[in-house]
């Protein structure tokens, strides 16, 4: 597949689209009394692949398709490329829509698929042909062209739809959850064509995602949704060391929940005290959160017993049993191998940590 | 009245029991199916009474009279210049029906098909209302339905004349059950929201949508409703005579009252027609769209 995306490949002779801004402000939905949207403002700058992550029911399909039209909104403006989209019907857009079901029309080929969108614009028929293949060809399947849906795997399906939405050049690129029906590989090799076509083509792109090593993987910048609003809006480095809070924290990368107390507005934790991340809280008994390379093992320190180790490539990660029966996983280099059932040491590194309210368990 | 019905869904009641292999436990099992001898005897019973009324009407146009030997008269007879005269009543109404069913097809794909469609796609929730509505008319005998079309009709005529065609509003009602079941079922069979969803999203409007994604995929349940819309058409009788129109089987009866042969040679050929109008339906039941090639 990656053969295909040299950059001397047809994509270059193209001049990139300058994609456009897309602003959501004070943005509601509701669906009968339900709020999906509450107020939701985002700007997406052109050419920013944005991915919405949020747990399910949290909204992000309905910020979608509010955005493609397919869905009206109560209150708030949509603006695309500077122009309020209100009066907008989805087919005048100039959108382009990858869904999370597979979506090929069943009865066109592959190529006929891919040519839809050219064909509603009117383009002449050699021409339509020409970027059709051309676009087939920055996803691979050339060759299948022939093909209907049902003679597709999953992944190529997906493939083709990504290229039947981009083959119009849309101002905007919207995809919601695309890779949800893929297994684990296709999955990682998929999102990497598509940023990688997304940058090539500058196309400003809304990723819906409830997978939040796949948002952080992709986007420029990862807006953390729950319950119809945006938690946090950040790249995924800022989310990841800086959470806005204990939810951002939560559902953005591994953390450790470990029994901790708050004091002064220091989290008080095996003796260490460490700086409380995102708003302030009461002081009490506290959950902090604990990034695994925050903890370290160590001559001295907690005591703990080791449950399990596993090589992830660069480095390693070993869960450990402490003394007062948290398990933490740490994250430490290969070259250091603890067995399981070998008693250790571990100390916390000092970073500061998010917390939540004790009553939250898991 | 079901008969039309079953070949929209013929696969799973029928293929699966085929192809299931007779094991020991076959015999146990309460409800298994019947045995080859069983299944050929009733097929035959069936069969047969389906066939021995067809086998003596044909025998019966060969027939000379009352005296017991045969001629071909009866069908040569057709062709002649005289009897295109003679005649000329009933190939009025055949003309008529085919009329009839033709605005009978269209009234179904311009109301009832788009109805369906929109109801399905952004109403969700009329929909057991609509199907209710739909299947309401094989309920009510076609005597009944005329007491009530009889008013109707008096103001149909007022303003559209009272040419034959707009009997098709009658049969648009009637035909609704059959014409539904077939389009619904196909309605059901494809992802109706996210196909035109996604056509949307690449610049087609809703009539786009409709006509060059939507109709090529309910290309078979649109078939199937049109030939039983046909079908039940053509061998409509009640409503015409009740409402003094002329169509095939108001003129078949007519001609029978003179020339009983003839009438029965309509009758065969309309049968024919209709069973070749099922025979298609059956198959595009079965058959998976023709341009899937693989
Ligand atoms: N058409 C609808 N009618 C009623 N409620 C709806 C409709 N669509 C969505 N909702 C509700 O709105 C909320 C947000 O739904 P949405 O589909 O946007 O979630 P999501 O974040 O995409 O979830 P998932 O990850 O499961 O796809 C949910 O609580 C859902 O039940
Ligand atoms: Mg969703």
């Amino acid at each position: 597949m990656t053969a295909t995306f040299t950059m001397t490949g047809p994509t270059a002779t193209h001049t990139p689209t300058a994609g456009a801004t897309v602003q959501l402000s004070a943005v509601v939905k509701a669906f009968s009394g339900h709020t999906a949207l509450n107020s939701i403002d985002l700007e997406v700058a052109p050419g920013e692949l944005v991915a919405l992550l949020g747990p399910s029911g949290c909204g992000k399909t309905t910020a979608l398709r509010s955005i493609s039209g397919l869905e009206s909104i109560d209150s708030g403006r949509i603006v695309i490329d500077g122009v309020d989209v209100a009066d907008t019907p989805t087919n005048k857009r100039d959108i382009g829509m990858v869904f999370q079901a597979y979506s090929l029309f069943p009865h066109m080929t592959v190529l006929e698929n891919v040519e839809f969108g050219l064909k509603m614009r009117k383009v002449a028929a050699a021409r339509r042909r020409e970027r059709a293949l051309e676009t087939l060809d920055m996803v691979g399947l050339t060759k299948h062209r022939d093909r209907f849906a049902h003679q597709l795997s999953g992944g190529q399906q997906q493939r083709v739809a990504l290229a039947r939405a981009l083959v119009t050049r849309p101002r905007v690129l919207l995809l919601d959850e695309p890779l949800s029906a893929l297994d684990a590989k296709v999955r990682v090799q998929l999102r990497e064509e598509i940023r990688r076509l997304q940058t090539e083509l500058g196309i400003t792109t809304v990723f819906v995602t409830h997978d939040q090593e796949e948002a952080l993987a992709v986007a420029d910048r990862v807006a953390v949704m729950r319950d119809g609003r945006i938690e946090q809006i950040g790249t995924p480095e800022e989310l990841y060391a800086t959470p806005a809070n204990a939810f951002v924290a939560d559902f953005v990368g591994l953390s450790n929940r470990m029994p901790a107390e708050l004091v002064d507005g220091q989290v008080t934790l095996h003796g260490c005290s460490l700086n409380l991340l995102g708003d302030p809280m009461p002081d009490g008994p506290v959950i902090a959160l604990v990034r695994p390379e925050d903890i370290a093992l160590s001559a001295d320190g907690i005591a703990g017993t080791v449950i399990s180790s596993s090589f992830l490539g660069s480095l390693r990660r070993t869960r450990v049993r402490l003394f007062d029966d948290t398990v933490v996983a740490i994250q430490h280099e290969v070259e250091r191998h603890p067995l399981p059932g070998e008693a250790v040491t571990v100390r916390l590194k000092g970073a500061p940590v998010s917390a939540l309210p004790p009553k939250v368990k898991k | 009245m079901a008969a039309p019905l079953s070949p929209v869904e013929p696969a799973p009641a029928s293929a699966p029991a085929e192809r299931r292999p007779k094991s020991a436990n076959q015999a146990v099992r309460i409800g298994a199916e019947p045995s080859t001898v069983a299944r050929r005897l009733i097929l035959g019973i069936i069969g047969g009474i389906f066939l021995i009324p067809v086998i003596a009407m044909i025998e019966f146009t060969f027939r000379n009279g009352l005296a017991g030997d045969y001629t071909t008269s009866h069908w040569t007879g057709l062709f002649t210049e005289d009897s295109a005269r003679t005649y000329r009543g009933l190939y009025q109404a055949i003309e008529n029906s085919l009329v009839l069913a033709a605005v009978t097809v269209a009234i179904v794909l311009v109301l009832l098909l788009p109805t369906m469609v929109l109801v399905h796609m952004q109403f969700p929730r009329l929909k057991r209302t609509l199907e209710f509505i739909c299947i309401i008319p094989i309920t009510v005998p076609a005597i009944v339905l005329v007491v009530g079309l009889a008013p109707v009709y008096s103001v149909v005529v007022q303003v559209l004349g009272g040419s034959t065609w707009t009997l098709a509003f009658a049969y648009g009602i009637t035909v609704l059950p059959y014409a539904y079941r077939a389009i619904q079922g196909n309605l059901d069979a494809i992802p109706v929201k996210t196909l035109s969803e996604a056509a949307s999203t690449l610049g087609a409007g809703w009539l786009t949508v409709l006509w060059t994604i939507l109709l090529p995929n309910l290309r078979r349940g649109v078939l199937a409703a049109s030939f039983i819309s046909i079908a039940v058409v053509l061998g409509e009788f009640t409503i015409a005579s009740l409402l003094n129109r002329r169509n095939l089987q108001t003129a078949l009866l007519q001609v029978s009252q003179s020339d009983p042969w003839v009438a029965v040679i309509f009758a065969l050929a309309a049968l024919a027609l209709a069973f070749i109008l099922l025979l298609i339906i059956g198959r595009l039941g079965s058959a998976t769209p023709s341009r899937r090639k693989s």
